[in-house]
């Protein structure tokens, strides 16, 4: 770059034409379907002329249902970039045997699996599970919106800045090579001088102002916004797992933002801080990065937690089994998170007792976290079972995670953890409780609360095709792993020379496979159910005889969600509301006062991904330039007044009359 | 067709009796009590476990929708029993898992000197440990065993039932030195000083790698540790000596640039303060050591003199670079002369921790202080990783 003209290098930064992998086949034949995708997607949206109702109905909508439904779709399509660089691991690793070198370079390699865990943690599980607690947590507590609605809209478009940078980095420049964490000395300057840690620190910057302010949003909407009658100890489950999440969420990202700006200030300004000259202190980037990085995988499988007890209360057809003690076990959770840090590095050295200390904490989350598995339990004990998929989901967990637990407890004992740290168990480990915790949790939330969002179920045929071949798939991509581990193989191996254990890397690659297979069940299955909708259509609003009060009002809801605001009496609100004989009213409507759409959410993350782009590429005067705008579209925002509109009374009464009707037809 | 499906799982149990399952059955002693402490730990899990997926299963099967004959109790939501046993039957196991994890953290600390040959032969007080450092350079492994004067790279040995103590540090980036057949793996930090007790017991040759990823090398950052006999670690001594290489500050410079897949070499004269030169961060000459830094600061510093004592960097591990709008890396020029710099160098670290184990009432091994702690020169601070 310094070889190029200075007036070049004024206006693109450190951006050339060999920035571009156009010398990488797999990333070029990548860039080309993307492209064309892309393309199609874009003619398709031009031909039916759906901008302006995209851009009016969804992009500037600042109801959370919306909002929830664009995390999910972000979350979906990030799922399947980050599915897909694990394949290609599986891939490298069961063909790297025998003094072959596999088809991937270092260079690939080590970006792949860098990215593979920045973009299923921040980029899947966080927007799936915040596009749930989104979608459901207002429904649950009696509200209209969330208390802050346009910064809801706001935090959605910076995650989704956050995925821009990280994908725009597989074709432009590259990504961090230094594993997920990006731990210095190796990500700082000395040894990373190129984009791909800056890519990291900036997609994560981004994407953490979107997830800090949802976290602030949900807490508030939580304590302030729930319906007459609902005390703390009547929240549902879910909601109460959500506001431990989003509690978590306050608490710990800005750790992360702090950790993530002393790691710039190294790389762009010269500091010294994690560096190994003067005085520099890399153990400090890891101490600090873990205080936000465990409390992270809390903040992923709280709510999870939450969707199993909803689940496995209403398909059991049964109050959920000790509700102050899975209130309490959540809690507890919650606060234990913070003192366990240290266990991701016990081989740091640290003195006996302090890693003792730190084992043991660990350990001690195993109480509450085994008492709600008990609670689930006992939920299904006398109960009526309908084994419907979000119950197989349940189950499916149930199995899993107290699998994925024990390794974990196991791992929190100091002197099993010299030997199996860093190994392909802890690999077996940590997918056991995030695939077998969070993301099953995810499913059994997505086919639960579809038919609430679309007003139809997903077709159950191919949904069980998916859960199988999730189900099998994982135990067969990740107990070859813990085997492996145990055989003393460590993780982010490119080449391998010990020719017996390629046969458990296929093992697991077939493994793979069939994950891969499951994800495309089940996006056949929203195909197939889309084409089926009629079919699967319900116009109760209730289709599982559910217990709390998003099963109240509509499939889908009214943009208002609630004509009249629900009294809550009891825990299960809606369940005691029907077994009391709860008569819909259907006269004295009034107007409903609701917030505006507003563009300022996109622009404002539109405008800092540009930053982060300038910045991440040495392109001054963009920063400068973007950063101004920034300042100035926020500022600016602060002075539009019109930021809410009244849903007048016959509206609501037409819309409340047609469901009336619905409901008649239904009988 | 349940014999099928037995038929089905052989090949999978061929497979598994093949494997060599390091972790759980090495050749030393510390990793054998760290692959039984495993054992015990699941086991003691899997009490509460294995009930817990049973019923699972159970209730599942036995409240099904179809099955009308079961109990149905909509409203059971509470039972102060049940939760009494729920919340103190994991609190049991924890409570003695806490306890084994407490005795074994202890015992089992990679800082702690051994005081055991095996289960069976405590160690005996005169044996005179061998002594390693370990340097994680850009991606291979340096050993040099400071009381017979050789290095090697990318090749270690030790004889059989003498303990072995590491001194392990690295060049660049952070690594994990690790042997699963001897023992558990710790950190190679750079500027930093982590420990390691261990030995084996069987004669045989063993898989050593860097457990932590390093970069782009990093797969390849492998070397062999053979256990021998003593008169075949003699042997191996003799052929290292034989093999006439010397290394020196210039070598290790040349030796520490990045390189992959480095085949084994061998050094009959190492150095004598090398190892504390590359722990100190001052194999190039005339950079200060960090330990003479820190003996100055630890005096009041150079005061306004010690700001402007910096001389701009030429090369560093791969490359001069610098932050954008930092200053020009530049590094401390010592201002000792090189033979007192030396001398600061030989003096070893203070020991880890020379106090007693507290808490568990557990014996530590008589533990003679080193000679070398008692003189002046080794009160300079060595940088010890963490709180320990």
């Amino acid at each position: 770059m310094s070889e190029g003209s200075p007036a070049l290098h004024a206006i693109f930064g450190r951006l050339t034409l060999e920035s571009f992998p156009i010398h990488e086949p797999i990333l070029v034949v990548t860039f080309a379907v993307v492209a064309l995708g892309g393309l199609a997607l874009f003619a398709a949206v031009t031909r039916y002329g759906l901008w302006g109702y995209l851009w009016r109905e969804w992009f500037t909508s600042v109801d959370h249902k919306r909002i929830g439904i664009m995390y999910m779709v972000l979350g979906l399509v990030m799922l399947i970039r980050g599915v897909s660089d694990a394949v290609m691991m599986r891939l490298q690793q069961a063909m790297a045997f025998n003094g072959s070198e596999g088809y991937l370079n270092a260079h690939h390699y080590d970006q792949l699996f860098t990215v593979h865990g920045v973009i299923m943690i921040f980029f899947v599980a966080m927007p799936l599970v915040t596009g749930l607690m989104n979608y459901v947590v207002p429904l649950q507590i009696g509200a209209r919106d969330v208390s802050f609605p346009f910064l809801n809209n706001f935090s959605f478009w910076m995650t989704v800045g956050g995925a821009v940078l990280v994908m725009m980095s597989l074709f432009v420049g590259e990504f961090a090579r230094t594993g997920w964490l990006a731990y210095p000395p190796l990500s700082g300057i000395g040894y990373s001088p190129d984009v791909g840690v800056d890519y990291y620190i900036w997609a994560l910057q981004v994407a953490g102002v979107g997830t800090t302010l949802s976290g602030v949003n949900l807490i508030c909407t939580i304590i302030k916004m729930r319906a007459p009658g609902m005390t703390m100890m009547r929240l549902p489950v879910f909601t109460w797992t959500s506001l431990c999440t989003n509690v978590l969420i306050v608490a710990s990202f800005p750790v992360l933002t702090v950790v993530l700006a002393l790691l710039s200030a190294d790389r762009y300004l010269g500091t010294n801080f994690f560096t190994n000259d003067f005085g520099g202190n890399p153990m400090m980037y890891v101490n600090l990065i873990w205080i936000w990085g465990h409390p992270e995988v809390y903040i992923l499988i709280l709510p999870a937690f939450g969707i199993f007890s909803e689940v496995a209360s209403t398909f059991s057809g049964k109050r959920l089994f000790g509700y102050t003690s899975m209130v309490y076990a959540t809690v507890v959770i919650t606060v234990l998170s913070y003192l366990v840090w240290l266990h991701h590095f016990f081989t740091m050295g640290s003195g006996a007792s302090v890693n003792s200390f730190f084992g043991i904490t660990t350990m001690i989350i195993s109480i509450p976290t085994g008492a709600k598995i008990f609670n689930w339990l006992f939920t299904m004990y006398r109960g009526r079972i309908r084994f419907e998929l979000p119950m197989m989901w349940t189950l499916a967990f149930m199995l899993t995670f107290v699998v994925g637990g024990m390794t974990g407890v196991l791992l929190a004992v100091p002197p099993a953890d010299f030997v199996l740290h860093n190994s392909l168990f802890l690999v077996a480990h940590f997918h056991n409780v995030i695939i077998g915790g969070v993301l099953f949790g995810l499913f059994a939330g997505i086919t639960y609360w579809f038919p609430k969002a679309f007003g139809f179920r997903l077709d159950p045929t191919w949904g069980k095709i998916s859960f199988w071949c999730w189900v099998v798939g994982f135990w067969l991509a990740f107990m070859p792993l813990y085997i492996l581990g145990l055989m003393g193989v460590t993780r982010r191996m490119r080449v391998f020379d010990d020719p017996s254990l390629q046969i458990w890397f296929v093992i697991a690659g077939l493994g793979a496979a069939l994950i891969v297979a499951g994800i495309a069940a089940f996006l056949v299955q929203i195909y197939v159910s889309i084409r089926r909708r009629e079919a699967l259509r319900d116009l109760t609003g209730d289709p599982w005889h559910g217990r709390t009060l998003e099963w109240a009002t509509s499939s889908p809801p009214p943009a208002y969600n609630f004509a009249f605001t629900p009294v809550a009496h009891d825990g299960d609100a809606w369940w005691d509301m029907k077994a009391r004989g709860y008569e819909r009213p259907l006269t004295g409507y009034r107007a409903i006062h609701m917030p505006r759409n507003t563009g300022a959410g996109i622009v404002l993350a539109g405008i800092s991904v540009a930053l982060g782009f300038a910045l991440i590429w040495y392109i001054w005067w963009l920063a400068a330039l973007s950063f101004a705008a920034l300042l100035t579209v926020a500022i600016g925002h602060t002075f539009n007044y019109h930021r809410s509109f009244h849903i007048s009374a016959d509206e609501v009464v037409r819309v409340e009359d047609a469901r009336t009707r619905q409901l008649a037809v239904q009988g | 067709m349940r014999r099928f499906r037995i038929a089905a799982l052989l090949p999978l149990i061929s497979i598994l009796g093949g494997c060599n399952f390091v972790v759980l059955k090495p050749s030393g002693d510390i990793a054998s009590q760290q692959g039984d402490l495993i054992l015990v730990s699941t086991l003691l899990m899997l009490i509460i476990i294995v009930p817990v997926m049973a019923l699972t299963i159970l209730f599942a099967w036995r409240y099904r929708h179809s099955n009308t004959a079961a109990t149905y109790d909509p409203d059971w939501h509470h039972s102060t029993r049940l939760e009494l046993v729920i919340w103190s039957a994991p609190l049991a196991i924890i409570i003695c898992l806490g306890a084994v994890t407490w005795m074994a953290t202890h015992l089992l600390d990679p800082y702690r000197p051994l005081d055991r040959i095996d289960a069976s032969r405590p160690i005996v007080p005169d044996a005179q440990p061998i002594e390693v450092n370990v340097v994680a350079l850009d991606w291979k492994w340096l050993f040099i065993y400071p009381q017979l004067g050789i290095a090697t790279v990318n090749e270690l040995a030790a004889p059989i039932d003498r303990p072995i103590n590491f001194r392990i540090t690295s060049s660049a980036v952070m690594n994990s030195f690790y042997v699963p057949a001897l023992a558990g793996q710790i950190y190679a930090m750079p500027g930093m000083e982590t420990k390691l007790h261990a030995v084996i017991n069987t004669p045989g040759t063993y898989r050593g790698f860097s457990a932590n990823y390093s970069g782009a090398g990093f797969s390849g950052m492998r070397f062999a540790f053979h256990g021998m006999a003593r008169a075949d670690f003699d042997k191996w001594v003799a052929t290292v000596r034989a093999s006439g290489g010397e290394l020196d500050r210039q070598g290790y410079l040349a030796l520490e640039r990045p390189s992959e897949n480095e085949p084994v070499r061998h050094y009959a004269r190492v150095d004598a303060h090398l190892f504390g030169a590359i722990l100190n961060m001052c194999v190039e000459p005339g950079k200060m050591c960090m330990n003479e830094r820190m003996a100055l600061d630890a005096k009041g510093g150079m005061g306004l003199a010690g700001i402007n004592n910096l001389l701009p960097l030429t090369y560093d591990k791969q490359a001069r670079r610098g932050a954008v709008f930092g200053a020009t890396p530049a590094f401390l020029p010592s201002v000792c002369s090189i033979e007192e710099a030396n001398r600061n160098l030989t003096a070893s670290a203070p020991p880890a921790a020379a106090e007693p184990v507290q808490g568990a009432g557990l014996p530590r091994p008589a533990r003679k202080q080193p000679r070398d702690a008692q003189q002046g020169l080794s009160t300079l601070p060595v940088r010890q990783p963490s709180n320990s």
